[in-house]
């Protein structure tokens, strides 16, 4: 579904990704993993289609296409979401709008017709169940006062909502309570089905007991520098990083 | 002054001159009051002359080459030919509401130039309610509308041959909407003057929705002068929508003056324009008062739209806000000005002003200039102005998900803008500018869409509103 090939990625001529491959198939969940500041986001942004990050060298193709020729919205409309690690507020543009555009500009992509008004509240509601969102929170504006468990959940909704083929969470996890991470959680296995895949990043293992990963990748100062199992994950949990950065110097 | 446009400009004021001797010398139908106010204003006029940018108040809009066009100038109702029956025949539905119109300026009486409705309220031609409501009319004209304050009042004051006349009695709810719909339709350039008169009793109410409609026409040059009193307790909600071509220029004052315990809600929608100047006094003279000014304007190409507003809080106890917003596109230019004035006696005033623009081009410009003087020491004061870009942040966030950049930033402006238009009290005006702001943001809107009503017979009825429902 996903294959990527020794991509090299800067921003304001800094190189953040250095030669980074990984194939993602459909039905597996992907777990990146690694330190701060290790191009974690970066390789979610850029596959998202984020402009500031260029890519100076490798290849992305997803489902047989060109990834890096797409726009923004065409990659979206194709099924790749980004969970945000820091979801935007718009002032100004209610959740209700904002998912309807969403959800009928992607289905104008595919050639189908827009949902009438009663197909898109009946859509709405089946999934703000999954992710037991309130319905306050679709009335409000696009994350605007949402508390960061808000944010996070609503960001699983719209992946909710989108189906999308390849999701990738970026740090979906921080800053919730275990309460809320059970919710994103199931959320996101209730969604997993094989024909769609899922790359998680993450800092800690912990999510990783609700979501089971199929792969755990590490990513260290670019590179991806260990592929394993979950088994790799509670590895990581006990070691820490510091051991990569001693056989990596 | 720009060599070339001087002459015009003599030409123009000789004409305003020479048409004002015109109406003087007609002294028929005059008691003396309004022919001392014509007289007073002549003279103002002489001494001030036309606006400038050397002026302060004047400094970022520049009238130059509007003032140096030849104008036709009436100095009584023009023949309307063949015209008016077909411009208010797609709307004879509408026409049992409570419709004043105005055609180039002058009212358009069908037979009754002053008529009362069954609520008590009183609507009709300025000119007729000056003889009809004499002591009404004198106690009131002229009161707000400083004639020494600037030229334009002053020119406007030279004339005041016609316009809308509202009266509301006291204690008299307004049952339905007065909408006044300001139509010019020549085949010439026209500078068209007209003077409005709106007093509301004590403890009544009115909703008043103020358009501005051009049929067919040359260039034109509004410049129109409107004074409103709220009496105590008096509710006024007042409305004012401008999409005119860009030939158009037009320089609108509107004089609120609001007694104790009153309230008042104004808000001046812009679409578009050529050159617009809207000036807003507002004078709080009692205690306990409530006026809440909001403005939205959209403006592109080579347009430019200037509001003026003067708040001036002369009693304790009163609020006032001020919330106005712009999107400013191409190489157009919008203008903020807002004053707040605290007299010393105005304890306890709570005034806000918040003036935000964005910017979509480079080209594009504002000058914003919000304002606070501040006599009196136990006050709630703020003020604030912002000027930026769409948040490329929340673009990416749209276009993560799915939604193309166009309509990305679409949504993005009407969420700007609709924090103004959520603030439309009439529900039904509320739908139908909203509808019209969307419209104006995707480029759709065309000019002839002038007002609530859509009067152009030639083109299919878009909006479908049903005044009778209000």
């Amino acid at each position: 579904m996903l294959s990527i090939k020794n991509l090299h990625v800067s921003v304001h001529h800094k190189e953040i990704i250095r030669g980074l491959s990984l194939e993602v198939n459909a039905g597996e969940v992907h777990a990146i993993m690694g330190p701060n500041g290790t191009g974690k986001s970066t390789l979610a942004a850029v596959i998202a289609g984020k402009e500031v990050f260029e890519v100076t060298s490798g290849e992305i193709i997803y489902k047989s296409r060109n990834l890096l020729e797409m726009a923004v919205e065409e990659r979206a409309s194709e099924g790749i979401f980004l969970g945000f690690q820091y979801p935007v507020e718009i002032p100004g543009v209610s959740m209700t709008n904002f998912m309807k555009t969403a959800v009928n500009e992607q289905r104008k992509y595919k050639g189908l017709d827009p949902l009438t008004a009663s197909e898109f509240l009946a859509l709405m509601e089946a999934k703000k169940k999954l992710v037991d969102i309130q319905s306050k929170l679709t009335n409000r504006s696009v994350n605007e006062g949402f508390s960061g468990g808000e944010k996070k959940k609503n960001e699983i909704f719209q992946m909710a909502m989108l189906e999308p083929t390849l999701a990738i969470l970026d740090e979906t996890d921080s800053g919730l309570d275990i309460d809320a991470l059970k919710v994103v959680a199931n959320g996101v296995n209730a969604l997993r089905r094989p024909d769609n895949a899922f790359i998680v990043i993450t800092h800690y293992q912990r999510l990783l007991d609700y979501i089971v990963p199929d792969v755990v990748h590490v990513l260290y100062e670019g590179r991806i520098v260990k592929t394993g199992g979950k088994e790799l994950a509670l590895e990581l949990e006990e070691k820490g990083y510091e051991w990569l950065k001693e056989s990596n110097s | 002054m720009k060599n070339g446009f001087t002459n015009g400009i003599v030409r123009l004021r000789e004409k305003l001159e020479a048409a004002c001797s015109e109406v003087l010398a007609r002294s028929d139908d005059d008691n003396g009051f309004i022919r001392k106010e014509r007289e007073r204003a002549m003279a103002s006029f002489k001494r001030l002359g036309f606006p400038t940018q050397a002026m302060e108040a004047w400094r970022s809009t520049d009238l130059t080459a509007t003032l140096a066009q030849d104008y036709r100038i009436f100095t009584e109702a023009p023949e309307t030919g063949q015209d008016i029956g077909q411009i208010f025949q797609c709307d004879i539905h509408h026409l049992d509401t409570d419709l004043v119109t105005l055609l180039n300026g002058w009212y358009v009486d069908h037979g009754q130039a002053i008529r009362q409705l069954s609520c008590g309220t009183v609507v009709g031609s300025l000119a007729a309610a000056r003889l009809a409501y004499p002591a009404l009319f004198e106690a009131h004209y002229g009161r707000q509308a400083d004639v020494a304050a600037g030229g334009l009042n002053a020119i406007n004051g030279a004339f005041a041959l016609d316009g809308v006349f509202v009266y509301v009695p006291d204690g008299v709810t307004a049952g339905k909407t007065v909408q006044i719909v300001n139509i010019i339709n020549s085949d010439e350039n026209i500078m068209i003057q007209p003077r409005n008169l709106v007093i509301l009793g004590k403890g009544s109410k009115l909703q008043l929705v103020h358009c501005d409609h051009s049929v067919r026409h040359k260039r034109s040059f509004i410049n129109s002068v409107s004074e409103l009193f709220i009496g105590e307790e008096a509710v006024l909600d007042h409305y004012k929508l401008q999409n005119k071509d860009n030939d158009s220029a037009q320089v609108t004052s509107a004089f609120f003056e609001q007694q104790s315990g009153s309230r008042l809600s104004s808000t001046v929608i812009t679409l578009n324009g050529g050159i617009i100047r809207n000036n807003l006094h507002v004078k709080l003279s009692g205690p306990g008062c409530d006026a809440s000014l909001h403005g939205l304007y959209l403006v592109d190409r080579e347009q430019h739209v200037d509001n003026k507003i003067v708040v001036d809080h002369m009693a304790p106890d009163c609020v006032s806000r001020q919330l106005y917003k712009g999107i400013i596109d191409d190489q157009a230019m919008a203008v903020f000005n807002g004053y707040v004035h605290v007299a010393r006696d105005a304890q306890r005033t709570n005034a806000y002003q918040n003036n935000r623009n964005i910017l979509l081009t480079d080209k594009a410009t504002v000058h914003t200039q919000p304002h606070l003087e501040i006599y009196a020491d136990d006050v709630k004061c703020s003020h604030g102005a912002t000027v930026g870009q769409l948040d490329p942040e929340a673009m990416f966030y749209m276009r993560a998900r799915g939604i193309r950049e166009d309509t990305s930033r679409m949504l993005m402006m009407y969420a700007f803008a609709a924090d103004v238009i959520n603030h439309i009290r009439i529900h039904p005006v509320r739908h139908q500018i909203d509808e019209m702001v969307y419209r104006r943001l995707r480029g759709e809107l065309s000019v002839c869409d002038q007002c609530i009503l859509d009067c152009n017979a030639q083109r299919p009825q878009v909006f479908e509103i049903d005044l009778n429902k209000i």
